[in-house]
């Protein structure tokens, strides 16, 4: 079985100066892949070159199957006059010559995608005035209506309740095994250990495979640089937990 | 009885002059194409380059007029130099793009308007600045009805595209909408557009019909389609209302109708404000 996504010695940038690089990984079919770093560490990088928005620097980069993006929240524009089936139908752009609109296939492909992600009652509703949860399924739903094998989501739980978040989770999971593959950022390391592989990035790769193998104590704290502490041992095994960037910077200054 | 009669004869009279039949079917060419485009310029805020290019072509129309040529062609030509001039302008370094349009824009402008008021123009050429929607011609008329079924059906057409760029610009590369694309087939349309709307409604008062009765109209609407068909029935509406005021009180029908456009305007947002006001005060009694 060949990978959907495959790396090699990737490099990528805005410039000419990559702001990410030596990125070495695969995502195959089926399987959930969380991409772990700190802000500015080139997360969403990663997915604009995956979208075929920015050209590797150096390296190459095989993506196979058509990409769904989820994208950071709050880039599009929640003041925008469209429904959540609106949404759900721009997925059905790229199949089409351009001077085809979408006609009634579609917005029934559009109505049973957003129903897969439980919003069919919603499909009316302007899509701004959904819950943040609700407006990340509307995004799958278009993911889905793509037809996309890959679907990346770009730190998807960020500002999510637990419920949501347990939602949209379960959702992520019906998707791998329906043999797409899914790239998550995210700043959860815990959360992550629950999924199949972790891509750490700091500017460059740190680390990548199984979690459990992964996510060591060197690994995180090259990932997110100083800001990461140990919390004593609860059931066993010793947590470990993130500071937010100001209190590691206050700390050295002081 | 009679009243009702008269009015009805106030109301029917100014259709009976093929003057005033063709400015009513500017007017609705107008509403058409600035309603339906016009939201798309408020929702991609594009009002300040529409303004520059109406303005920018302005010595276009009036070197037109001086020579002879047909509007249409000096306006054409007038928005070609003024989006080059612009281009490379932005290129200047240490300008600012910004700033680079405001300098090229109003230069256009005044070296129109030093053309048009030099001691040899002809008279009438001020129709140029405000519009001279009772001097339509049948071929104005057939011109500017080709021009805006061409702008029509590129929205209808490009209605997807430009939809996924404008909800989110970066994701729309990755569904098939380039933003790119979608930007420059908007510049050329409002670029048509401008060409059909500065015959009724002059250089100055040509903006108001592609933004006022869109603004409005996005107060009002919740989905763009409905959202298009309120802006072009506010754009019609005051365009006709506009020409019975310059029919019975004969002031300047360019002017009334750009004044009806942002009246409607200025009701859709007290409209909204009344209703957020009332929405509050429900809030209050409930608490
Ligand atoms: N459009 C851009 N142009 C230039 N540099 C950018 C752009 N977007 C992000 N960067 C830089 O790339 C680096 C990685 O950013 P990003 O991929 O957004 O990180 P993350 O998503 O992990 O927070 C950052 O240093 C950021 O400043
Ligand atoms: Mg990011």
């Amino acid at each position: 079985m060949s990978a959907l996504v495959e790396a090699r010695g990737l490099a990528v940038g805005y410039g000419a100066a990559p702001v990410l690089g030596d990125v070495d990984f695969a995502l195959e079919a089926g399987e959930r892949v969380g991409v772990l770093g700190p802000n500015g560490g080139g997360k969403t990088t990663l997915f604009r070159a995956l979208l075929g928005e920015l050209r590797p620097l150096a390296g190459e980069l095989t993506v196979a199957g058509r990409c769904g993006t989820v994208p950071q929240t709050e880039r599009s524009r929640l003041d925008f006059p469209v429904s959540a089936l609106d949404v759900a139908l721009m997925g059905t752009i790229a199949g089409r010559p351009w001077w085809r609109r979408p006609g009634r296939a579609e917005r029934r492909t559009a109505r049973a995608a957003l129903g897969r992600v439980g919003l069919e009652q919603l499909a009316e509703r302007t899509f701004g005035e959904l819950s943040g949860g609700q407006r990340q399924r509307v995004l799958v739903a278009r993911a889905l209506v793509q037809e996309a094998r890959i679907v990346l989501l770009d730190e998807p739980f960020t500002g999510l309740d637990a419920a949501s978040a347990e939602r949209l989770e379960a959702l992520l999971d019906e998707l791998a095994s329906e043999g797409r593959g899914i790239l998550i950022a995210t700043h959860d390391v815990d959360q992550a250990r629950a999924w199949d592989r972790v891509l750490c990035l700091n500017r460059r790769q740190i680390a990548f495979g199984p979690p459990a193998e992964t996510l060591t104590r060197e690994v995180l704290a090259a990932t997110y640089g100083g800001a990461i502490v140990t919390l004593p041992a609860e059931d066993g095994r010793e947590a470990l937990a993130l500071l937010p960037p100001h209190h590691c910077d206050h700390e050295h200054s002081a | 009885m009679t009243v009702l009669a008269s009015v009805l004869t106030a109301l029917g009279d100014p259709w009976d002059q093929g003057i005033m039949q063709r400015a009513l079917l500017e007017v609705v060419l107008l509403g058409l194409v600035g309603g339906a485009l016009g939201c798309w310029i408020v929702l991609s805020e594009l009002s300040y380059g529409a303004e520059s290019l109406a303005h920018g072509m302005f010595p276009g129309l009036v070197l037109a007029a001086l020579t002879g040529i047909p509007l249409l062609l000096g306006g054409a030509a007038g928005i070609l130099v003024a989006a080059l001039a612009v281009a490379l302008a932005g290129r200047v370094p240490g300008i600012g793009r910004d700033n680079a349009v405001a300098v090229v824009v109003t230069t256009l402008f005044g070296l129109g308007v030093l053309l048009a008021l030099s001691p040899s123009s002809p008279p009438g050429i001020q129709g140029l600045l405000f519009g001279d929607v009772l001097g339509t011609s049948a071929g104005d008329l057939l011109d500017g009805a080709a021009l805006a079924a061409v702008v029509l059906a590129a929205l209808w057409v490009l209605h997807w595209r430009l939809l996924a760029v404008g909800f989110d610009r970066l994701s729309a590369r990755a569904l098939g909408a380039p933003p790119l694309l979608a930007d420059a087939a908007l510049l050329i349309l409002l670029a048509l557009a401008v060409l059909v709307a500065v015959q009724g409604l002059g250089n100055l008062l040509v903006v108001a019909v592609l933004v006022a009765p869109a603004a409005a109209a996005r107060l009002l609407a919740r989905r763009l389609l409905p959202m298009m068909a309120t802006a072009v029935a506010i754009a019609i509406v005051a365009g006709i209302a506009g020409l019975y005021l310059s029919y019975y009180v004969r002031v300047a029908a360019g002017a009334s109708i750009a004044g009806f456009m942002v009246l409607a305007y200025a009701l859709a947002r007290l409209a909204t404000l009344a209703e957020s006001l009332r929405g509050a005060a429900t809030l209050t009694e409930a608490n």
